[in-house]
């Protein structure tokens, strides 16, 4: 197996006629869902799953991933222009894209943003082709121990990442996965906390808990806060930037690319954090003389780059492991196994052109993306101050539609309804719903490798400590949960997170 | 509630995860519980459920003693209008069929914000009742009646 001529399967795959065309389907997607006020990408994608049943899956996770990467565009684009990030990931591009702005320089914060992004996104490509196959090829030795172990540590990780309180993102991890455990056990056949309704047997769909929580429940938040956006320009002028510019950012972007690429690798991580982290670095490093969050365009580059190189590669531990590090991967994840696709190590070797063709995929949808959000930026500018109150009704028809089209029962629309309602009172009680929905979606996984290791070990627990693998993976975990939880870290954490 | 509860956040959300992990632990003893050999359905749920509640035990007990803000005011309206127009899509969708109960959802919905004009929203229900089944069941086939039961279909 040699990366040139997996590439140019992918390539073959990628190229073909229909997956080109849903490839710029999904990026103008996640441009138009970023830019739009209050629709993310993992409700975005959730309303569409059900319109993708007739692709080939392939397909279908071409034009699913191009939504979740073409948002952080589309996201940074509302940041610069309005000072209201379209995406979390996107909360730092404000600081000093928006400070840009206001001077007049919007045209070259957004072309640093998207040529910032491209770079990232190219260089982050070539590393999932460089780093999955052998990871996926260490996954293929992995026992139940080892994966039970890799789960622990996924949580552990994402407990660490989540904001706010530890304490509830321990809370919100466990009851995501009791959430999880809901319908028919695969070993006895017992059907567990169903009381007795048939609606329960196969368990929650993975698209209502998610339309609910992130759909309904963000609807119900927006109205409360009714905002308002001004756009300051109509026009944005000056898009691009000359070459000593370029020289000047270029270090910041190949900066954020490496802190993004990294970061988006860890369970939890993923774009957010990514940016983050690199606007920190940047403030270390940087030796331009304008002042961080007065518009230094390091602090819009090197977090640019570091969201989307972190967006990409956190498609690693999915497609290798099958194991999500983020909330738009567990949608994935549950977009492949609703195309009967098992996530995991076996994918690279069963279904090369499945995953090649995804990953140049991506490099393709990085290239349609700067080209929609540069010459065309006009078009989604105008889009930035569509009325909310009138696009809000849709999204809930376009839930309700998806819902309900899965399994044909209207107790799906019931129970995504329950969960908008239970999102919102985790959002009073500051409660992330990100670490539940990781929970929810590795509960089964867990249990049945829990179960697979101690019965080949007739019941020891030490299995997981004995075998070296394991043992290196749960301690990483503990020494991660000690370092988090000492008191000089855990004020740190929290002064990053407040910034 | 009084002041003896000094961070509001912490105590509710740790009763919530108290009162799931004590529920879902007292279901659990109807399944079987198997060995760790062989782990019986009520194995893995009785586990997390003894690691829930001591988290809400221990979110409870921190509430006494540090500090921190009320928890903001619920927006009622807004939960029973946008909450309230999804149920009733759910019970009218079959009977009623897809048209009218798409209608509705869009009109109670719109409700909810301060923006509403009823004259918009109805033009924005007709029109994207018509697209949905325009697209939906027209284009993708999806087995929805346009008209439900009541109009016996």
């Amino acid at each position: 197996m040699d990366i040139l001529a997996n590439l140019s399967l992918g390539i073959s795959t990628a190229f073909g006629l229909s997956n080109l065309f849903y490839c710029f389907v999904g990026v103008v997607l996640g441009t138009l869902i970023g830019v739009l006020p209050g629709l993310g990408p993992v409700a975005t994608i959730a309303m569409l799953l059900p319109i993708t049943f007739s692709f080939e899956p392939v397909t279908a996770l071409i034009m699913l991933a191009g939504i979740f990467y073409g948002a952080q565009y589309g996201g940074s684009t509302t940041a610069i222009l309005v000072n209201l990030p379209g995406e979390a990931s996107s909360v730092i591009t404000a600081l000093d894209g928006y400070a840009m702005a206001r001077k007049g320089q919007a045209g070259k914060a957004l072309a640093t943003a998207a040529i910032g992004s491209f770079i990232a996104g190219t260089i982050a490509t070539f590393l999932i082709a460089l780093f999955a196959p052998p990871l996926a090829e260490m996954a293929l030795k992995f026992g139940p121990a080892e994966y039970f172990s890799l789960l622990v540590m996924g949580l552990i990780v994402s407990i660490i990442l989540a904001h706010g309180s530890l304490l509830h993102a321990i809370g919100m991890i466990l009851l995501g996965l009791l959430l999880g455990i809901i319908g028919t056990d695969v070993n006895s056949g017992a059907e567990r906390y169903t009381f007795g309704a048939t609606w329960l047997a196969d368990g929650i769909g993975f698209v209502v808990l998610a339309m609910g929580m992130y759909g309904v429940g963000e609807i119900i938040n927006n109205l409360e806060k009714k905002e308002t956006r001004d756009v300051m320009l109509k026009r944005v002028s000056g898009l691009k930037l000359s070459w000593s510019e370029f020289k000047q950012v270029l270090p910041a972007i190949l900066r954020g690319t490496g802190v993004g690429s990294f970061l988006g690798i860890l369970p939890g991580g993923g774009a957010v954090l990514s940016s983050f982290a690199a606007y920190a670095v940047e403030k270390k490093l940087s030796k331009n003389p304008i002042p961080f969050g007065e518009g230094a365009i390091e602090g819009v580059a090197g977090p640019e780059a570091a969201n989307n190189a972190g967006a990409q590669t956190s498609f690693i531990p999915m497609l290798t492991l099958g194991i999500p590090s983020n909330p738009t991967m567990a949608i994935m994840i549950g977009a492949m196994m609703i195309h009967s696709i098992q996530p995991g190590p076996a994918v690279l070797t069963e279904q090369p052109a499945l995953f090649w063709g995804l990953i140049v995929s991506m490099w393709i949808g990085n290239f349609f993306l700067i080209v929609l959000n540069l010459p065309l930026i006009g078009m989604w500018v105008k889009l930035i101050t569509a009325p909310y109150h009138l696009m809000y009704p849709v999204i809930l028809v376009f839930c309700a539609i998806g819902v309900i089209s899965i399994n044909n029962t209207e107790w799906d629309v019931f129970m995504m309804a329950a969960f908008g309602f239970i999102g919102y009172v985790f959002g009073k009680l500051e409660c992330e719903p990100a670490p539940m929905l990781l929970g929810f979606i590795l509960g089964p996984m867990m249990e049945e490798y829990l179960r697979r290791a101690l019965l080949m070990s007739s019941g020891d627990f030490t299995v997981f400590v004995t075998r070296p693998l394991s043992a290196t993976m749960l301690a990483l975990s503990v020494i991660a949960l000690v370092v988090v939880l000492s008191p000089a870290i855990s004020k740190k954490r929290e002064e990053t997170f407040k910034e | 509630m009084s002041s003896l509860i000094k961070h509001p956040r912490d105590f509710y959300a740790g009763l919530l995860y108290a009162t799931v992990g004590v529920a879902a632990a007292w279901i659990a003893r109807d399944y079987n519980m198997g060995s760790a050999v062989r782990m019986g359905p009520a194995y893995f749920p009785t586990m997390l459920s003894i690691l829930l509640t001591m988290v809400g035990v221990a979110s409870l007990i921190r509430s006494f003693f540090h500090q921190g803000d009320a928890i903001k005011s619920f927006a009622w309206r807004e939960i029973a209008l946008v909450i309230g127009s999804i149920v009733l899509f759910g019970v009218l969708v079959r009977v009623a069929g897809l048209a009218i109960s798409l209608i509705l959802l869009v009109l109670i919905s719109a409700w909810a914000s301060p923006q509403f004009k009823f004259k918009t929203a109805l033009l924005l229900a007709l029109v994207t009742t018509a697209l949905s089944v325009a697209v939906f069941v027209k284009g993708l086939g999806l087995p929805f009646s346009i008209l439900g039961s009541w109009f016996g279909r």
